[in-house]
């Protein structure tokens, strides 16, 4: 016997599940409506710094008189909250769970303030197979953490992203229309050959890149102005001109308050220019602040 | 998806779901013309990843509540969440439950039995009812449309 198609059975999906998720989406629209940009920081592999930079230019666009959230979408290895400061317990009001306040006044949600100190990410079912259904619940967790989280209105959201790049279009998914990227790498060939796969995926899925940052760009032993040689190789060059986007600055390592909130202009510019085009409605009364 | 009675070529209505334990997911449809009915069993590992999708088969019977995947699912501290202590009514103090209401709980599978807890808790201390048991929690099913719980 030939069956129909799923398409050529008529009447509407007795099943429900695909209204379910259009509500879903419907709600992660609805609770962003007043968050200006959302901007994931990427890179396609770990340790080039993604954390540091999205905590240094949260502060640095918090002292700009920018009203800023984070969302740590690094789930399994969530640094974010402890390194702004904010402290559980989330609190639950109003048909919404409220973001921590970090440094800054920063809003913070992160599986960090969830998990028993040392613990992993894991979770409670007996149901097995978790490489059949783990994804899936990651990508719950982050559409849970986008939509029902009392975000309010926000100049900027900054989203660290995990290592991989697959995130970035389960994000792009779900904020079709006002997300953007900033790619984070260090000078290798290594890394460039990995983050360009993350501009590729940036690319792949529509995602507008503003620029690259090339962190550990050279050592600084921060008692003099002389910046030595750390790494080889100029991946930011490169993968500025591959991409066609601006490389916005290279960060030094610096061995003594490498931790620090100091960041290059050009880098908060390309997410919080001080013209007014993008100033919150919400703090129109401010003038941006200088630095 | 959408179940389809071969011998009428008429889409079958959702009926119910249960999950009567082991993990186990329970849906049963009926053609709307011959009144056959069949049920949908998934398997523990089916059942998680309909669950992890944050949706129900058949559609919601209640509103889904903020970070609700998040927080059955995510195996974190139990202080990870507060609820607001400034309600607009002083609630009733939380109920107790009887031997065999909490043996009837059991059978909820694990990583819903703390949501479902709740929910039958909210029930009882909205209606001031200081125990739960087993009639409270047919009583609560039906009103609330919880089929399975």
């Amino acid at each position: 016997m030939n069956h129909r198609t799923y398409f050529d059975v008529e009447g509407d999906d007795r099943s429900a599940l695909g209204a379910q998720v259009g509500r879903q989406r419907a709600r992660v629209t609805e609770r962003l409506r007043d968050v200006r940009r959302v901007v994931a920081i990427v890179s396609g592999k770990g340790g080039v710094g993604k954390t540091y930079v999205t905590v240094a230019l949260a502060r640095a666009l918090a002292r700009r008189s920018a009203v800023v959230g984070v969302l740590d979408a690094d789930l399994q290895s969530p640094t974010v909250a402890r390194l702004l400061g904010a402290a559980g317990p989330l609190r639950v009001a109003d048909e919404s769970v409220h973001p921590a306040s970090g440094n800054d006044g920063i809003r913070v949600v992160s599986t960090d303030l969830l998990l028993d100190d040392g613990r992993p990410l894991a979770w409670r079912t007996t149901a097995g197979e978790t490489h059949v259904w783990r994804g899936a619940a990651e990508a719950g967790v982050l559409r849970e953490f986008l939509g029902d989280v009392a975000w309010g209105a926000l100049d900027v959201l900054l989203v660290d992203m995990p290592p991989d790049t697959g995130r970035l279009a389960d994000l792009a998914t779900l904020v079709p229309h006002k997300l953007s990227a900033i790619a984070v790498t260090i000078p290798s060939d290594e890394s460039a050959r990995a983050v360009h796969r993350a501009l590729s995926a940036a690319r792949d899925v529509g995602v507008p890149v503003l620029g690259i940052v090339e962190n550990m760009s050279g050592y600084s032993c921060g008692t003099c102005d002389t910046i030595g040689p750390l790494f080889t190789g100029n991946a930011g060059t490169r993968l500025a001109a591959a991409f066609d986007v601006p490389l916005l600055t290279r960060i030094p390592f610096v061995a003594r308050g490498a931790a620090t909130t100091w960041l290059p202009t050009a880098l908060v510019d390309a997410v919080f220019p001080r013209v007014a085009d993008h100033r919150s409605p919400s703090t129109d009364h401010r003038s941006p602040a200088t630095e | 998806m959408k179940f389809l009675c071969i011998d009428c070529d008429t889409q079958m209505t959702f009926e119910e779901r249960q999950q009567p334990g082991d993990g186990t997911f329970a849906a049963s449809f009926a053609c709307p013309t011959c009144g056959r009915r069949v049920a949908m069993l998934a398997n523990p590992m089916e059942t998680q990843l309909v669950s992890t999708l944050g949706v129900e088969i058949g559609g919601r019977t209640l509103d889904e509540q903020p970070l609700e995947f998040t927080r059955k699912a995510v195996a974190g501290r139990d202080d990870a969440f507060a609820e607001d202590s400034s309600p607009t009514a002083p609630r009733a103090p939380r109920p107790v439950w009887s031997s065999d209401a909490e043996e009837r709980l059991t059978r909820v599978p694990g990583f819903v039995r703390g949501m479902v807890k709740k929910i039958y808790s909210d029930y009882a201390r909205d209606r001031s009812i200081a125990e739960i048991t087993p009639a409270i929690m047919d009583r609560a099913r039906e009103e609330l449309g919880l089929e399975g719980m």
